[in-house]
């Protein structure tokens, strides 16, 4: 569904490549998690995918078409197979939920009939049932993420890029975004998902790439996040980095064997039966 | 459903840039109005050339007694170089010269008599202080050049005299005020280009949300572009529908209903003559909002 072959991206010439010689397959139907620190590169795969850049070298296929090749004037007909999540929702604020949904069919020219059934539909697929009225701004963080949610499948793409699509949110609702995530994918929808939370992709238990400044440094099947790059160096204790009053707490810098042993959990059970 | 959809966008973009819009809408007006007067202007020329040219003719003054002129060293004109000059005219100059007439020194008294039944200044004037001289009516008027140079320098011609040279004045004039009309014209045109510039760009940035959302579900580039591009054409085309009523309005009070009235020997230019400049304008201003916004737009919406 979507190919990467030897992509190689340069945003400004002699500066680090963004993607160094990334190679990477994803299925039809397939969850993908994409992980790394920030700057490795999550961001520039998925603006590959969305043709938002073309790449410096390599050839980036989605649906079985470079992108790469593709002409200005066919962009519109590839985005229209995409769906896309961002992480600050991107609701237009002067639209209610509905509109806001119903406004990604008509700038394509859907006719008003389907916009009619189909924006309700998805709206109840979604858990939005009964609140098309109401103002974005009425709305809870993961509510706006619902709508933002309905507004990228109500086309019914074949592949779902989701750019930390829970990283504004608390971990309760982020678990009802994944498990939304995780139905639409199990609709046959391809979904590629850029984050960083280690919690999710632990216990979401799906294909894991990692990036680390450009390079796929690992590509598992029913992987985890891994281990963190250490935050603070391991200074042990440190008067200024103790909070006062914290008496004889150290700090132990994140990607210490603990937090590691931590991340290792087995996913709870219950999670994809949602 | 997508031309609602358009036509809402457009509404929308137009009420939240009133100010520019309004900007926009002067400046083509007034821009277009310069435009329009130039033309105008050439219009009026047309129709005084129409009018007078016909009137006027060539006059080949045949050479009198006493004439300092090189080529009437020999005297008076004789009948024999009268004969060899109209020879020349129904011969070389058939295509250029419609009727020839000959106006001789009797002729002229009795013209000159009536136009001066007192003396010319005082002095009392004879027969033979009067010239003979060939008039010539052109099949084109400004064929005057290779009639002059063929019938210039022969003997027993004084000199060729064209009285349209007594107009060139009036139209250097009406010339030079069309170059200044339009000099102006096009620095508001300028103006009106980069305001354009200005409101699209606002107005691209007021909704890049919008465009934004829109790249991303596969709106197509026409849609997306669309509605910038028909405000700054809506606002460019009221500027120059305000420029046609002001321009129609001026030829009606100051040209028909006054000009006319007071010198009425004269072709002036009409309502009709503005309606005829009026597409012209409308495509004006389309255009200046098509070219300005194509080059706005490919930076500011692009997919």
């Amino acid at each position: 569904m979507i190919r990467f072959e030897n992509v190689s991206m340069v945003y400004t010439r002699g500066a680090r490549p963004a993607l160094d010689d990334v190679s990477v397959d994803v299925e039809r139907g397939e969850f993908v998690f994409l992980v790394g620190a920030s700057g490795s590169g999550k961001s520039t795969f998925l603006k590959l995918v969305l043709r938002e850049a073309r790449p410096t070298r390599g050839h980036v296929y989605v649906a079985g078409r470079d992108v790469a090749a593709l002409s200005s004037w066919r962009v519109p007909t590839l985005r229209r197979q995409l769906g896309v999540v961002f992480q600050d929702f991107r609701l237009l604020q002067n639209k209610t939920v509905y509109e806001n949904v119903a406004f990604a069919l008509q700038v394509i020219g859907k006719p008003r009939h389907v916009i009619r059934d189909t924006v309700p539909e998805v709206l109840d697929m979604v858990g939005l049932g009964g609140k098309e009225k109401r103002m974005p701004t009425e709305l809870s963080g993961g509510e706006q993420q619902r709508a933002a949610i309905a507004r990228a499948i109500v086309n019914r793409p074949q592949i779902l890029l989701a750019d930390e699509p829970t990283g504004n949110l608390d971990p309760t609702t982020s678990l009802g975004i994944m498990r939304l995530l995780d139905r639409i994918n199990r609709t046959g929808t391809t979904v590629v998902m850029a984050t960083h939370d280690d919690e999710i992709v632990n216990e979401m238990r799906k294909r894991v790439v990692e990036l680390s400044t450009g390079v796929v440094v690992r590509d598992e099947a029913r992987g985890v996040y891994g281990e963190r790059e250490a935050i603070l160096p391991d200074v042990g204790r440190s008067p200024v980095l103790d909070a006062p009053g914290a008496g004889t707490r150290v700090l132990r810098p994140v990607g210490s064997a603990e937090v590691r042993a931590a991340a290792h959990v087995e996913p709870r059970p219950a999670f994809g039966e949602a | 459903m997508r031309f609602q959809l358009v036509l809402s966008e457009v509404l929308h973009g137009l009420r939240r840039n009133t100010t520019m819009v309004i900007a926009v809408i002067l400046v083509t007006f007034v821009s277009l109005t310069f435009v329009g007067s130039a033309a105008l202007l050439q219009a009026q020329i047309g129709k005084l050339k129409d009018d007078w040219y016909d009137l006027v003719e060539v006059s080949v003054f045949l050479c009198p007694t006493g004439s300092m002129a090189p080529t009437c060293a020999a005297g008076e004109a004789t009948q024999d170089q009268i004969d060899a000059v109209r020879h020349v005219i129904d011969t070389e100059l058939s295509d250029e010269v419609q009727q020839v007439f000959f106006e001789s020194k009797d002729d002229a008294f009795a013209e000159f008599q009536e136009r001066y039944p007192d003396g010319y200044q005082g002095t009392q004037l004879t027969v033979d202080d009067m010239q003979a001289s060939l008039r010539l009516n052109l099949t084109d008027a400004e064929q005057y050049g290779v009639v002059s140079d063929v019938l210039s320098g022969r003997d027993g011609v004084e000199m060729v005299n064209d009285q349209r040279a007594v107009f060139e004045p009036l139209f250097r004039t009406l010339n030079v005020a069309t170059l200044l009309a339009a000099g102006l014209a096009v620095v508001m045109l300028l103006a009106a280009v980069l305001l354009i510039t200005t409101t699209i760009r606002l107005s691209a940035i007021s909704r890049r949300k919008e465009t934004e959302i829109m790249r991303f579900v596969g709106a197509s580039n026409l849609l997306v572009q669309l509605p910038f591009l028909l405000e700054g054409a809506l606002a460019a085309v009221a500027g120059s529908v305000l420029a046609v009523v002001g321009l129609w309005l001026a030829v009606r009070f100051l040209v028909s209903d006054w000009l006319e009235q007071s010198v009425n020997w004269v072709a002036y230019v009409s309502e009709l003559d503005v309606l005829a400049i009026a597409p012209l304008l409308v495509a004006m201003a389309a255009a200046l909002a098509v070219v300005s916004s194509f080059f706005t737009q490919n930076r500011y919406t692009r997919v």
